[in-house]
């Protein structure tokens, strides 16, 4: 069985998010892989013991995107693909999914795993988007996979409950936390990553039609920071009054 | 040389700092008050390839070099020294003199299962009347047909009654001194072979140690290691070696201490504002940082030395005693940050100072680390 794991680069989830002449500026911001993904990779893995095969991590991104795709191959896939982003003038859900789409289809497989959601953007599009252009069916926030006979059961969840869904393989999958605990990178894996194979492909070289992104990011603005509690001191009564007023008044939730 | 760390090693350290901090942290101060060994967490070690770093794979090691073996075990000291010790004794004490002094046979049937960690080592050297004075070893082994029988203890013997391994020294023909010494490899469950009494310390008090008895213990002829007289030798290889990894541990020791300090330093508040704006607690900080550093840097030279095959006595020594002296440092400073709160059992830099003290001692005092570097400036 031939799989492929789409991965996306982040912010560790504990980086400090600075703005720098209206960017978010990633020099110091130590990277992760998005960690929704590390379940899309662990599944790779036990599904590829089970049945054989290979795994093939495919990420989009700049350079640094590299160390993302090699901790991949240390904790055991076999072949990464760089689509080098450094080259497009902007970048979207769009543009990803059209060129992983690209990207993926000349590559044999049988399933695509990805994370149900980026921690950065928390866009939840690309994995989505990548299944609709390579027609393939998809099903998002799988807690529990199951492949038997080229037909993956997930169960997945929804609101208030979970959902089993057949669907025929190929498809998409994106995985939910609950799905597996992912493993480490073991040193000997740190070793071998080094001498596996890691493509890099300029998106302009795919031939997908238009790589115009569709969405334009008008200005980032950090979150207003969190204002401290106020205390009403005084007498029980007189505070209790002071108190309806505010509500009534200033937060006008009375 | 730059005595710096390439992209595998950032790899190696992140790996290594993920499972330490998620596994390994979280039940360090249950250990120490228990003085409970981890065996589970030594099995999660073997998994990830944590208990051969340095040794070729064809004997079931990585084949990484000595700064990826020094990261390991700094990145799990700075949550655990006791867990750091059990690794570095493992491998340095437990593991290197089979590699570098054992026959083929010896390295398949002894090293292999060792480096992936299927089984655990220890060296018995020290005894009650030999400490710094390696030469005046009691314990005796005398050759009878196929096999040596060896009398005497061991005391101080860190992985004891956990490990299936033991490279044990003993004194052959008293009359040469230190070069009547054999080293001999011991299998856990030899008729013969008991453990005495389990120590009680200050410090790594989840890592074990133990006596080891020998009385009319026999093992076979094949596994004497190296040669009959060669024990004094190998002590003294396996001990250069070994500074790495007690140096390493003592710079996790710190960089641990260090980290908590800091961390705490920019939350309390104490007169309108965090203490990490008083300049008394930023010279701290300043100071904890430039010898963490230094000895960093030291720790890593005798790392480049060791992989490129290069003396590394000296360089290790130097590492060692710095490191050692550094972490005592740090882990004493970190406490008087956190003032009254570090000195309770609540925050880990009590322990990590308790933790720090042995590095002083371990493998060759601070003492004879000097004496050892005087001897390398000197030897001329």
């Amino acid at each position: 069985m031939n799989i492929v794991v789409v991965i996306k680069q982040t912010f560790d989830t504990e980086a400090k998010i600075v703005l720098k002449d209206g960017q978010i500026d990633p020099s110091g911001v130590s990277l992760v892989i998005n960690p929704y993904d590390e379940f899309a990779i662990e599944e790779a893995l036990r599904i590829q013991k089970k049945f054989g095969g290979e795994v093939t991590v495919v990420s989009c991104g700049g350079p640094r995107s590299q160390e993302a795709i090699r901790t991949a191959l240390a904790m055991g896939c076999d072949k990464g693909v760089q689509i080098d982003e450094t080259a497009l003038e902007s970048v979207d859900e769009y543009v990803r999914a059209e060129v992983l789409a690209k990207a993926i289809s000349e590559m044999p497989y049988d399933i695509i795993l990805g994370g149900r959601i980026a921690v950065d953007d928390r866009s939840s599009q690309v994995a989505v988007r990548l299944a609709e252009a390579l027609n393939i069916p998809s099903v998002s926030s799988v807690v529990k996979l199951d492949i038997e006979n080229n037909i993956a059961t997930a169960t997945r969840e929804i609101d208030g409950g979970t959902e089993i869904i057949e669907v025929p393989l190929p498809a998409m999958i994106t995985a939910q936390k609950g799905l597996n605990e992912p493993r480490y990178p073991t040193m000997p894996g740190i070793m071998k990553a080094r001498k596996k194979e890691l493509k890099v492909i300029n998106p302009a070289d795919l031939g997908v039609s238009d790589l115009s992104a569709k969405m334009k990011v008008q200005n980032y603005s950090l979150p207003t920071p969190r204002q401290g509690g106020k205390k009403i001191e005084g007498e029980p009564a007189e505070a209790a009054r002071e108190l309806a007023r505010l509500l009534r008044e200033e937060a006008k939730v009375l | 040389m730059y005595f710096d760390t390439n992209e595998d090693h950032i790899m190696m350290r992140k790996m290594v700092r993920d499972f330490a901090e998620t596994e390994v942290a979280p039940g360090a101060e249950e250990r120490d008050e228990k003085e409970e060994f981890p065996m589970d967490l030594w099995k999660q070690c073997g998994e990830l390839g944590l208990t051969g770093i340095t040794f070729p794979e064809e004997y079931g090691g990585v084949g990484a070099d000595y700064t990826s073996y020094a990261i390991t075990i700094e990145e799990l000291s700075r949550v655990d020294a006791s867990l750091g010790v059990t690794i570095s004794a493992h491998s340095s004490l437990g593991s290197n003199p089979i590699y570098k002094f054992g026959t083929e046979e010896q390295k398949q049937k002894y090293l292999v299962p060792l480096a992936t960690g299927e089984k655990m080592g220890a060296l018995g050297l020290t005894e009650s009347m030999a400490g710094s004075d390696a030469s005046a070893t009691r314990t005796t082994a005398v050759k009878d047909g196929n096999e040596y029988v060896i009398n005497g203890s061991k005391i101080f013997i860190t992985n004891g009654y956990y490990a299936d391994t033991y490279i044990v020294t003993a004194q052959m023909d008293k009359s040469k001194g230190h070069k009547g010494i054999a080293a001999f490899i011991v299998e856990k469950g030899t008729p013969g072979f008991t453990f005495g009494k389990k120590e009680k310390k200050m410090g790594i008090r989840s890592s074990a140690t133990y006596e080891l008895v020998f009385e009319d213990m026999r093992i076979p002829a094949e596994n004497l290691l190296g040669e009959e007289g060669q024990g004094f030798k190998i002590a003294l290889v396996t001990l250069d070696y070994g500074r790495i990894g007690i140096a390493a541990q003592a710079l996790g020791i710190a960089q641990g201490a260090y980290d908590q300090a800091l961390k705490y330093a920019k939350e309390r508040v104490q007169f309108g504002k965090p203490i990490s704006q008083l300049q008394a607690i930023q010279f701290k900080l300043a100071d904890m940082e430039t010898q963490i550093t230094a000895a960093r840097l030291m720790v890593y030279k005798a790392c480049e030395l060791a992989t490129a095959g290069k003396p590394v006595s000296q360089a290790a020594a130097m590492a060692k005693v710095f490191a050692a002296e550094v972490a005592n440092w740090v882990t004493k400073e970190a406490v008087q940050i956190l003032g009254g709160y570090g000195y309770t059992r609540e925050y880990p830099v009590e322990r990590m100072m308790r933790d720090a003290k042995i590095t002083e001692i371990y493998e060759g005092t601070s003492e004879i680390q000097r004496v050892v570097i005087a001897n390398n400036i000197l030897k001329d």
